[in-house]
């Protein structure tokens, strides 16, 4: 076994010193009854060449040739290649929690300027050193509207991604606080009337998609203005973050907290996860924040180095009192996004988030020349929602040509209006020819 | 280690000094120096009620976070303002500047539970063997 | 008020500089060459990028689509840096890290074991890091097969029938695990109030039970550093509604009474969950399943050897008995046929506690584990944690009688010691961890658990070599005499990092978390 160094010899020598004649004496301590008695009924240990000729098949039962056109909360972006290449270095990818900050001042760095882009991409103060994903950031920042406000009512918006939407239920479950969920209307926005009647004077918090789950440009500054005047926080929501680039700030249109993922920088697809997510507030909310953060100060010799900070605020120092449970996150995948978004830095962020904007444009036109119009009136941004008779079918008939045309809304949005609408994006990943030819597919 | 003989005591290592029903609070030499550095401070507002036995705040070094006990039962009329921005003062001078919360007691009799110098030296030393 | 870690910071001026160019330690370590690198914030010239994308296509308006307040220009502050300077700042960061590719890294609890290079090759095949989540099942049954075969084989390892996918850390799975809880203990009409936790748990299990409402009591693990039937049974009542073990426990003890305790919880109708962050030490030795756990989270970065990543991403399926299945949240895979089917639809699974992340869990690490698990057989699975173990005793053997050994218990696949021997000297634990470092060496676990004061938790994986063991005990029973001989010298370690000790007290009264231009840390 190539990953096991012990010679016969090795494990002799061993056990003399340890003073027993054989390993299952080492195990002594577990009872016999509660020892596995046969081998583990696994299949049988395999060698690299068969494991790659294995694992090639079963990728290629996943159909990848076309870039996607679903995003709703995955993106296809395109990942230099110089991305992996540094991400792939062992003192980066086989380090730990840096608890011992002389020793990986590269992490701990590394996270400092992961913060920093947080920072200036949401327009906040306060970042921290990452999420596990979008969805349970989410959660976790209304958790901490409840814990800052100590109100126990959450507005959350219907055009909300739906799967954060029941990622916040399940971890609001146990706390007995409330949701309620206001509609949007027929731009695709939050519905603003709807917001204000339902924010009251116990409410903790006020959640929207900025882009919204429908591609739409949500109405943040006024969702965020209806929060502010009840009390409660402001809630952004981002998992398109290459928007980011072209939309203004979430802290500057008056949202108090941002989450979401930056999965579209630096990171690929992989059926869903690991993805980066993160969590930026003001700086008034920081005893309250979930999580690691990096922070900078001097060694002893003056010179400037970074360590994890502000520890008391997790679990393995405050135990039950901790702002959560979260220990290991999602470090390696925030590396990506960090090197990716130094790769892009000012002009190349800009110009990656007007291509993106213009192929939303160009997937809009391509549709509407194929005779599919808009199932939402507000503006866009790389994504949209399309009407197409049954969305379901079109899925179902792109399928069998390799080609992933989107989500049915209708898979999350029982409303029968919804049976045609077809959520759909296009990045710099799609050509202008190809985006034609998708929008000749779905008219079929 | 400091334990000045005009001061009364809890088993939670804060200190009080009594003036008529105003009693000032603070955490002890032992509980500074356990702590190690003192970098956030934790106080309730003026005209919060404490209760005696209950936590009126929070005092944290980089690795390790206590609560704080309040000695007796009563109304906050004064807060140290200043330790939250030099929490620093708790380790350097924790009887005097570095003082917390002054209670006006609601129960004189609270007080009389209350340990001497003498035997809150006893009780840390047995505390640390 | 205690400080429960025992740890002060320590930050003598003066000293911590002029390492000996001569001296390589007893694991190598010279001082190298490492380069002093500024943030990426604050290096290059405005009008540089390192980008290379298609042209913007002419005509293109986001302002006559967009409101104007919605819209921003370029963000002050971004970096302006060509490809060269991008790499080399990363590729600069990257040395001033300690990897398990660099040298050995022992850390208690953590199961710093070799990650696999060929696994890496694997997740990066396009069929699975370039599938989307959403994709329909008839473009993904690569995925959903991958999944649901490492489902299969992670509840034979462990013992139950079936286990949750989608938690993203061990910490996520422990939450979901008490969720199952809960809704089980809700559906028979009562969620119960209490959780207990023995006093050796990582801080992460009364995290999680407090996460789900519930109160801990904390039980004193006995003399022998195990929990007894006796404690449990006093502390046990019909209001508890779970007891979180770890097992072994984090002081590498296996709790040879668990049975007897989980006979104890389960006659009140409580139930048992497992940390499962040692699973190491047991691996296809024995089973948690057949121990009477109700429920467990894996933790596929420690025992599944997908890499750490400098503190994630991590996955932490659960397994669970039975009488959970029916809570178990969305999704899962299943097999039809010869198709492999996403259930997603509470429709399907009514008493489902619902979803705890996006889409279906870190597929990219369950690609990691099951290349690992095909590589290794039964066979393999089991000579991993008989060979954790023998590293751990061979250890532990070593260093006996150099290290006090708090409790002389058995242990598994760690050993906890302490500072008591040094601190005679003025020798704390977090000067014999950094004095490690000089070594060549990253320092064990410490301060952790805290039932041991100045805990130093040696975990060495089965993939260190004996020669690698022999260099550590070498380093450690050096630094156990220069303790006596020259306390002063360890108060400098460590010598050859590119920083010195770091002031915690510093960044914590004063905390500076994001750079902000002309920002000086001083």
């Amino acid at each position: 076994m190539r990953y096991h160094p012990h010679t016969p010899g090795d494990v002799r020598q061993m056990l003399d010193v340890c003073g027993v004649s054989s390993i299952s004496e080492l195990f002594r301590s577990i009872p016999e009854g509660l020892r596995l008695a046969r081998p583990l009924d696994v299949p049988a240990a395999t060698d690299e060449v068969s494991l790659l000729s294995e694992f090639q098949r079963l990728a290629a039962r996943n159909r990848t040739e076309h870039p996607p056109f679903v995003g709703a909360g995955a993106y296809a972006h395109h990942v230099p290649p110089v991305v992996d290449q540094l991400l792939l270095r062992g003192e980066f990818f086989t380090a730990y929690t840096p608890y011992q900050p002389e020793i990986a001042q590269g992490t701990l760095q590394a996270l400092f300027e992961w913060q920093t882009f947080v920072t200036l991409l949401t327009g906040l103060e306060i970042s921290n050193a990452s999420m596990y994903d979008g969805a349970s950031a989410t959660a976790e920042a209304v958790l901490l509207a409840t814990r800052a406000t100590g109100r126990g009512k959450v507005v959350v918006s219907a055009a909300l991604h739906p799967e954060y939407r029941k990622v916040l239920a399940t971890y609001l479950a146990s706390t007995g606080d409330e949701i309620v969920t206001v509609p949007h209307g027929a731009d695709g926005r939050t519905d603003l009337a709807a917001l204000d009647a339902a924010v009251d004077d116990r409410t903790a918090a006020v959640v929207i998609g900025y882009p919204n789950f429908f591609g739409v440009i949500d109405a943040l500054p006024e969702a965020a203005a209806i929060a502010k005047r009840g009390g409660a926080l402001a809630i952004s929501v981002t998992s398109e973050a290459v928007s980011l680039g072209l939309l203004q700030a979430p802290g500057a249109l008056g949202a108090d907290v941002a989450v979401g993922t930056l999965q579209s920088f630096g990171n690929g697809l992989n059926f869903g996860g690991p993805a980066p997510g993160f969590l930026a507030i003001r700086e008034g909310l920081v005893r309250q924040m979930p999580g690691r953060v990096a922070g900078a100060t001097v060694d002893r010799n003056g010179r400037r180095g970074f360590v994890l900070t502000l520890s008391t605020r997790e679990q393995h120092i405050r135990r039950e009192k901790a702002t959560s449970n979260i220990c290991t996150n999602a470090g390696l995948a925030a590396l990506a996004a960090t090197i990716h978004l130094s790769l892009l830095g000012k002009s190349g962020l800009a110009h990656l988030a007007r291509l993106n904007h213009a192929r939303g444009r160009q997937l809009r036109d391509a549709m509407k020349r194929a005779g599919f119009g808009l199932c939402f009136s507000g503006p866009t941004f790389n994504e949209a929602a399309f009407e197409v008779g049954d969305a379901a079918a079109v899925v179902e008939r792109l399928a069998r040509k390799g080609i992933a045309a989107g989500v049915p809304l209708s898979r999350w949005y029982p409303d029968p209006r919804m049976k045609g609408a077809l959520l759909s994006v296009a990045t710099e990943l799609h050509t202008p020819e190809l985006i034609e030819l998708f929008a000749q597919s779905v008219r079929g | 280690m400091n334990f000045p003989d005009d001061l009364k005591y809890t088993r939670d290592h804060e200190w009080a000094s009594v003036q008529g029903a105003k009693v000032t609070v603070g955490i002890t030499d032992f509980a500074q120096d356990q702590l190690g550095d003192v970098v956030y401070v934790e106080l309730p507002d003026v005209g919060d009620v404490v209760k005696k036995g209950e936590t009126f705040g929070v005092v944290e070094s980089t690795k390790a976070v206590s609560d704080l006990f309040a000695p007796v039962t009563g109304k906050v009329i004064e807060v140290n303002g200043p330790l939250v921005d030099a929490p620093e003062t708790v380790n350097e001078d924790p009887y005097e500047e570095g003082w917390m919360i002054v209670v006006e007691a609601s129960d004189p009799k609270e007080l009389a539970e209350l340990l001497d110098a003498a035997a809150y030296r006893k009780f840390v030393e047995e505390e640390q063997e | 008020m205690a400080n429960p870690t025992g740890w002060k910071p320590s930050m003598e001026k003066g000293a911590g500089s002029g390492a000996d160019p001569q001296d390589t330690g007893l694991m190598g370590a010279t001082r190298g060459l490492a380069v002093e690198e500024p943030l990426v914030f604050e290096q290059g010239s405005p009008g540089r990028c390192a980008i290379s994308l298609p042209a913007v296509p002419e005509g293109s308006d986001p302002a006559a689509e967009i409101p104007a307040a919605l819209l921003r220009g370029e963000i002050a502050g971004m970096p302006e840096m060509a490809e060269l300077e991008v790499v080399r700042h990363f590729t600069r960061l990257s040395q001033w890290n300690w990897g398990i590719d660099t040298g050995f890294y022992p850390l208690g609890s953590c199961t710093m074991k070799y990650n696999p290079k060929s696994s890496e090759a694997l997740a990066r095949l396009p069929g699975f890091a370039g599938a989307h989540p959403l994709l329909p099942g008839s473009m993904s049954q690569g995925a959903l097969e991958l999944i649901w075969k490492l489902e299969r084989a992670l509840s034979e390892i462990a013992g139950f029938p079936a286990s949750v996918m989608s938690p993203a850390a061990g910490a996520q799975g422990e939450l979901c695990g008490l969720m199952m809880i809960r809704a089980y203990h809700v559906a028979r009409g009562n969620p119960r109030h209490k959780v207990l936790i023995p006093d050796t748990a990582h801080g992460t299990n009364p995290a999680s039970a407090a996460f789900n409402g519930y109160s801990t009591v904390t039980l004193e693990s006995g003399p022998d550093g195990r929990l007894h039937p006796e404690t449990v049974a006093r502390a046990m009542d019909e209001d508890v509604a779970a007891i979180m073990i770890t097992n072994p426990n984090t002081l590498g003890i296996f709790e040879s009474h668990i049975a007897e305790i989980a006979a104890i919880v389960h006659a009140k109708g409580g139930l048992v969950y497992g940390d499962g962050a040692n699973f190491n030490a047991i691996l296809g030795v024995a089973r948690p399943g057949d121990m009477g756990f109700d429920v467990m989270q894996y933790n596929l970065h420690k025992t599944f050897a997908t890499p750490h990543g400098g503190g994630g991403p991590g996955s932490g399926p659960v397994g669970v008995v039975d009488a959970l299945l029916p809570f178990m949240p969305l999704p899962v895979v299943v097999k039809e046929g010869e198709t492999y089917r996403l259930v997603t639809d509470p429709a399907e699974r009514p008493r489902t506690i619902g979803k705890i992340r996006e889409f279906w869990g870190n597929m990219g690490m369950f690609v990691r584990a099951w290349a690992l698990i095909r590589e290794l057989g039964p066979e393999g699975l089991r000579r991993v944690g008989e060979l954790a173990v023998l590293n751990a005793n061979y250890v532990r053997a070593e260093l006996s009688g150099h290290y006090n050994l708090p409790y002389q218990t058995d242990t598994l696949h760690e050993v906890v010691f302490d500072d008591k021997l040094q601190k005679e000297a003025g020798v704390s634990t977090m000067d014999i961890a950094k004095r490690l470092i000089d070594h060549g060496s990253h320092p064990p676990t410490v301060y952790f658990p805290l039932v041991v004061h100045g805990a130093i938790m040696i975990e060495p994986t089965e993939t260190e070599s004996k020669e690698t063991l022999d260099q550590f005990v070498a380093a450690m029973r050096a630094i156990a005499a220069e303790a006596k001989a020259d306390p002063e010298a360890l108060k400098a370690a460590p010598r050859k990092t590119v920083r010195a000790r770091l002031d915690e007290t510093r960044a914590a009264r004063k905390p500076v978390l994001r750079w902000t231009p002309g920002m000086k840390v001083e």
